[in-house]
């Protein structure tokens, strides 16, 4: 599946990746200026720089890019401390790579899914994990990202990625996943 | 600007096999339980009935925490009727109080329920009378008369004719099957109302015991809030924006208005939906979270819960000119608050030294009183008779749902063998209504 989906790019370069559905909402045009959109030139150089590309495997929600000959599943999920929703430090470089992409390839369409861990009641945890995924969305517009591309949902405590009453479950479900879509 | 979907959709009421009922233990009784003894009520008609109505009334009053009853094989008589009492009989075995009674054949294929209650010591009858109902409806007569007894009894408005929904969680994370169900307050005849594979949480009763709403995930793991009628089961869409939440659901108490949250126009905060002109109505403007939004028995405010001052703090807005008061100040967490039916307090989640309990907070003495011993508490409900609360709680690893008094005195678990229980909501309103026969 990968491989399949690596050769086809390498060879058409930026043009990739299918319509993402009917999910743009026109309420919120961006007001914030849009990065130019670099695609035009790159299209035509192709042969000569098929240095990058991107796509996501079909169902698994991960974006893939790729870099000259190596080929990278960004990272698609983001932990947060107990409480807070502020993204750290050590997620900016692999957040920044996601809103290159984004910026590269407009079509591309990634859901923000924020989710909290289980202390806490179940309603304040869906607005945590909520300001979580905004947090990521800030992010992200920050570094190129549409909101047109951008969809926050929050699942609160209810989808764990781990279960189990401690502090290792506790950190893991402190998260913010990117879906694409 | 998008307008809330109204949708209305036909289901089928899943029947539920799969769907075990919770069983009642009590952790605490009172220590100076009553001893009653609920003598089997005889049947006088062809065949055998389906359900044995006295372990029925028996468990209710048993599973209270308030009673000590006698089992049957102690018994040195069975009366049925006010002439086969013998008080010496049940002095002997210190019986403070007799329930007796019998059920009958009546017309048009009804099952008719006489019962009367004794005080042994008096030798007097203290209450007792007929009803009538349907033989598929034993469990019902059952309660009712428990409730009667318990009313007697204790001064309190019994909780047995009620009702509890809740959710179940089952399987492993990212492959759960999510159920909301309805069981009778002593946790038999379990209904599935909805089954899912997205979550589904924060479900609760209109005043008249009829519709419920809920948010689920259904649909494209988007949140919506949905209103169900249980009599007619038909389900409508009351909210779907995207991008935001649509959480929190809470009838007004004359049933016309829906408190809710969203965040569609940017943090978290409060809004009131009116259910007959669909007007939606923003209550609180703030860049913090609001939510939880409940309202005060007169229907005139809404108690909430914000972390406008830092952490997460129970406010109360007065709908008329929308003024904010703080209620709480103790502890650095509390949320989820009801008032109690009488306007005298809240109950809510109260974090102390880092374990979540449910607490009261009574308005009068301002005293702020933890009633759970368990950790990682919340969702609390209060019965209509305001004298209970149910709430969600970790045993073993699991959710289970567990019960106690406002006064602390008595507390119960209700241990389920099917996965992760979570979220009870208390009905407002009996399951069955019966009018005393007097004929």
């Amino acid at each position: 599946m990968t491989i399949r989906s690596f050769r086809e790019l390498f060879i058409i370069g930026l043009a990739v990746t299918m319509i993402a559905g009917c999910s743009s909402t026109p309420e919120e045009e961006p007001v914030a200026a849009a990065e130019p959109e670099p695609v035009a030139e790159p299209v035509q150089a192709a042969p000569e720089r098929p240095s990058r590309s991107i796509d996501y495997r079909d169902g698994s929600g991960y974006l893939q890019v790729l870099e000259g000959n190596s080929y990278e599943t960004l990272q698609g999920v983001f932990y947060f401390d107990f409480d807070q929703a502020i993204v750290k430090r050590a997620a900016f470089a692999e957040l920044r790579k996601h809103a290159e992409a984004l910026a590269e390839d407009r079509s591309l369409r990634v859901r923000l899914e924020g989710h909290a861990d289980e202390r806490g009641t179940r309603e304040y945890n869906l607005a945590l994990g909520e300001r979580r995924a905004n947090a990521v969305r800030a992010y992200l517009m920050t570094n190129g990202a549409l909101s047109s591309q951008l969809e926050t949902i929050s699942y609160g405590e209810e989808k764990p990625a781990m279960s189990g009453s401690n502090e290792s479950a506790w950190a893991k479900n402190r998260r913010v996943e990117l879906v694409y879509r | 600007m998008k307008y809330y979907s109204i949708v209305a959709v036909w289901f089928v009421v899943l029947a539920s096999p799969a769907s075990a009922n919770l069983t009642i233990e009590v952790t605490k009784g009172v220590d100076n339980a009553v001893r009653v003894a609920v003598v089997p009520f005889a049947w006088r008609g062809s065949g055998g009935l389906p359900i044995e109505v006295t372990s029925v009334i028996d468990a209710d009053l048993t599973l209270s925490g308030r009673f000590e009853t006698l089992p049957a094989s102690q018994m040195l008589s069975l009366p049925n009727e006010s002439g086969e009492v013998f008080f010496r009989d049940w002095r002997l075995l210190d019986v403070e109080y007799l329930v007796i009674g019998f059920l009958e054949p009546a017309a048009d294929g009804l099952v008719r329920l006489k019962f009367e209650l004794y005080n042994v010591f008096q030798q007097r009858p203290v209450i007792g009378h007929a009803i009538e109902g349907d033989v598929t409806e034993l469990r019902d007569m059952a309660h009712h008369v428990s409730d009667a007894v318990f009313r007697e009894l204790t001064g309190i408005e019994g909780a047995f004719s009620t009702r509890i929904m809740y959710v179940t969680s089952v399987g492993e994370p990212g492959n759960a099957l999510f159920r909301l169900n309805i069981a009778d307050a002593d946790g038999h005849r379990v209904e599935t109302v909805l089954e899912s594979r997205e979550p589904i949480l924060s479900a609760t009763w209109a005043p008249d015991g009829r519709r419920i709403a809920y948010v689920s995930f259904q649909r494209e793991g988007r949140p919506a809030i949905y209103i169900r009628d249980l009599t007619t089961n038909t389900v409508q869409q009351v909210t779907d924006y995207r991008g935001s939440l649509n959480g929190a659901p809470a009838f007004s108490p004359d049933g016309n208005h829906l408190a809710m949250v969203l965040s569609k126009d940017g943090s978290p905060d409060i809004y009131v939906l009116n259910l007959e002109t669909r007007r939606l109505r923003r209550i609180t403007r703030h860049y913090a979270i609001d939510t939880e939004p409940s309202w005060t028995p007169d229907g005139e405010k809404l108690i909430f819960t914000s972390d406008r001052g830092g952490q997460p703090q129970i406010y109360m807005m007065t709908l008329a000119n929308l003024s904010i008061e703080r209620l709480t100040f103790e502890g650095d967490y509390n949320a989820r608050a009801s008032m109690l039916p009488d306007g005298s307090g809240i109950i809510m989640v109260h974090r102390r030294e880092g374990i979540f309990h449910i607490a009261l907070l009574e308005f009068r003495r301002g005293r702020l009183t933890v009633l759970t011993e368990t950790s990682l508490d919340e969702s609390p409900s209060i019965a209509p008779n305001g004298s209970m609360l149910i709430y969600a709680t970790q045993s073993r690893g699991e959710g289970i749902l567990a019960a106690v008094s406002i006064d602390g005195g008595v507390k119960f678990d209700l241990p389920s063998s099917e996965g992760d229980v979570r979220e009870p909501a208390w009905s407002p309103t009996k399951r069955k209504e019966f009018e005393p026969i007097t004929r």
